[in-house]
């Protein structure tokens, strides 16, 4: 069933369509958004099944044999990526009933939000360099059309700043290939794991390789060159915000991982203590970056930059635990970013505002209280939640490396964000209303709004309350990527 | 105004455009050629159509939105891939008929409707940016 593999990609992309032949009909868009995120989801999970038993799966577009057509390829790792992404579009879906506005829905909310989808869900099924790079374009386009759906000032400044410094990381990315195809006249990449060890000289292949870092680096919001994300992230309505701080940045960790496992493994050149020390800062500056904040969203999206840290501080370690951390790390963080943006609206929703010092008095809902401490604590690494055990992995997989010092940084990172957490919750929750302020309060908030967040909070609960599967999937993801050789052999198979 | 000249020279030369585009898109498979080339030379006769005698007419002579042409681009290029999924090769696999031709004799395959696909999509998705360009 390695037909199978297109689905992720084909129906949004086919529900754009459709959403497109029906865009005067808003009830349509919507049912059929429902409908399809339900295919992708269940796509998702049936690719995980078929990867888990039966090995990794590969499908060559076209009848074109491998290194010559585009082969699209699921192991673990993929079909996990393509499983959550079906998760939070799922989630997103929902939300977007009660959140998008009738004028951003007019303008084509639904059929972007499908190919950004389709975009992300390729990016993570293919086994091929180039067909990559013309993911990361589709969701560069779709993504900053959403970003500036709406025209306010605030939205096309942001927009501007994402699509130069995005568009300037594809270029880095575009560079990069055609090296690499010049080096080794191949882009295929279990192929290219191959011929890179033939090329002659490794200065070449490690210039090559800082400009893959650079180009994903900039995409995953690794230090220095994060700043485009917060500038941006908190512009575009919730449900856009959500799945962009769910799923964009972490397609920039997805490539990294895939790169510097599969095509370029760390080896002998220096470039791993590179990744080693801009995880470390990543980590350092994105928490404190958040602590100088006072909206909820700019919070919120500076954790995003300090997560990512963690993330490739698991790559960077190299060690099969550490590896099996990141991707552990990838599952609970999309699930709990995404929704902590979705709450973000809920806040909005009932205090009229992100701005931290306009609200108040939420401490009174006590569901939306609930709501925000399960993530925002499991997100600060408490335990039992799903943060704690991707942290603990993390940290313990640093101090068998002998690297202390990072082991201390992700703990003090880690405390870090609990103290940002805890304004939130300070602000928006304990502190008493402003009575200055006559914010337009919404007593109702939609049940298609509630109803995702609870199903995330409940998935966290999940994760924290019952890692084993999660960590035993993550461990084998980890060790599919530490040894690539089942995955270049499935793809280019007898061919040497 | 635009000049007389140029709204003259329009009759004829969108005309020809188009002509061309179309024999781009059918000679596409085995030569130079293709969807997305085809579109973007159709798209050049269009925005001369609008830059002649502005966008209304345009829109009056293509009768359909062009955000309809991308819906139905679309469903047509995954579509056809998905033939060779019924038939149980992998999607995108060129099915042609007859089925032995080969490069020299006329055959009609799946490739040309992905083709014709490719080009309705990029084609609406250029004239829905000329036509809100000139509008505004």
């Amino acid at each position: 069933m390695n037909g199978l593999l297109v689905a992720p990609i084909i129906v949004p992309f086919a529900a754009a369509a459709l959403a497109l032949l029906g865009r005067r009909r808003p009830l349509f868009q919507h049912v059929s958004a429902l409908t399809v995120a339900a295919i992708h989801l269940v796509a998702g999970g049936w690719l995980l099944y078929q990867v888990h038993h039966q090995g990794i799966a590969v499908l060559h577009v076209g009848g074109w044999p491998a290194p010559f057509g585009i082969a699209l390829v699921a192991d673990h790792l993929s079909a996990l990526m393509v499983l959550i992404t079906g998760v939070v579009y799922g989630a997103v879906v929902v939300y977007s009933r009660a959140e998008i506005s009738a004028d951003d829905i007019r303008r084509g909310y639904y059929p972007l939000l499908h190919i950004l989808v389709g975009g992300i869900s390729g990016a993570f099924l293919t086994g091929d360099l180039f067909n990559l790079y013309v993911w990361f374009e589709v969701m560069l386009m779709a993504s900053f059309a959403l970003l500036v759906l709406g025209r306010t000032r605030a939205q096309i400044k942001g927009g501007v700043t994402y699509v130069v410094i995005n568009l300037f990381a594809t270029l880095l990315f575009l560079t990069g290939l055609g090296m690499v195809y010049g080096m080794t006249g191949t882009l295929n990449m279990a192929h290219l794991h191959l011929k890179l060890r033939a090329v002659a000289d490794p200065g070449q292949v490690a210039a090559v390789s800082v400009l893959f870092l650079t180009a994903f680096g900039i995409k995953s919001g690794l230090f220095p060159l994060f700043f485009w994300l917060p500038a941006s992230y908190h512009t575009p309505p919730v449900a856009v915000s959500a799945i962009f701080s769910g799923l964009l940045t972490k397609v920039g960790v997805y490539a990294l991982i895939r790169t510097f496992t599969l095509i370029f493994p760390f080896g002998s050149s220096g470039l791993q203590e590179l990744v080693l020390a801009a995880a470390a800062l990543t980590m350092i500056t994105g928490v404190l970056g958040a602590a100088a904040q006072s909206d909820i969203r700019r919070i919120l999206s500076f954790h995003i930059i300090s997560q990512v840290g963690y993330m490739v501080l698991g790559l960077g370690l190299f060690t099969p635990l550490a590896l099996a951390g990141a991707v552990f790390y990838l599952l609970h963080h999309i699930v709990v970013k995404a929704n902590l943006f979705l709450i973000s609206g809920l806040i909005r929703q009932r205090g009229g505002s992100f701005a931290l010092k306009r609200i108040g008095g939420m401490y009174a809902r006590g569901l939306l209280a609930l709501l925000f401490f399960i993530p925002a604590f499991s997100l600060a690494g408490f335990p039992p939640l799903s943060g704690f055990w991707a942290k603990m992995i993390l940290i313990r997989s640093s101090l068998d490396s002998g690297q202390f010092v990072l082991a201390g940084v992700a703990a003090a990172v880690g405390l870090l964000t609990v103290y940002s957490m805890t304004k939130i919750w300070n602000e928006a929750f304990w502190k008493p209303m402003p009575t200055t302020e006559t914010a337009i309060v919404q007593n109702r908030v939609s049940v298609w709004m509630t109803a995702p967040v609870v199903a995330l909070v409940l998935l966290t609960v999940c994760i924290g309350f019952w890692p084993e599967p999660f960590v035993q999937l993550a461990r084998t993801a980890a060790e599919e990527l530490l040894d690539p050789m089942a995955y270049v052999y499935t793809v280019v198979g007898e061919m040497r | 105004m635009p000049s007389f000249i140029l709204r003259a020279a329009n009759r004829i030369l969108v005309g020809l455009i188009l002509v061309f585009s179309v024999y781009l898109l059918l000679r596409g498979h085995n030569a130079p050629g293709g969807g997305f080339s085809a579109a973007l030379v159709a798209a050049t006769g269009f925005a001369l159509f609008a830059i002649a005698e502005g966008p209304q007419p345009v829109r009056q002579a293509l009768r359909i939105d062009p955000l309809v042409l991308v819906a139905w681009g679309l469903l047509l290029a995954i579509g056809s891939g998905l033939m060779a999924v019924v038939t149980g090769q992998p999607y995108l696999t060129g099915l042609w008929w007859p089925a032995d031709a080969t490069v020299d004799t006329p055959a009609v395959g799946t490739p040309l409707l992905f083709d014709v696909g490719v080009f309705l999509a990029v084609l609406g998705t250029i004239l829905t940016l000329i036509l809100h360009l000139e509008e505004s």
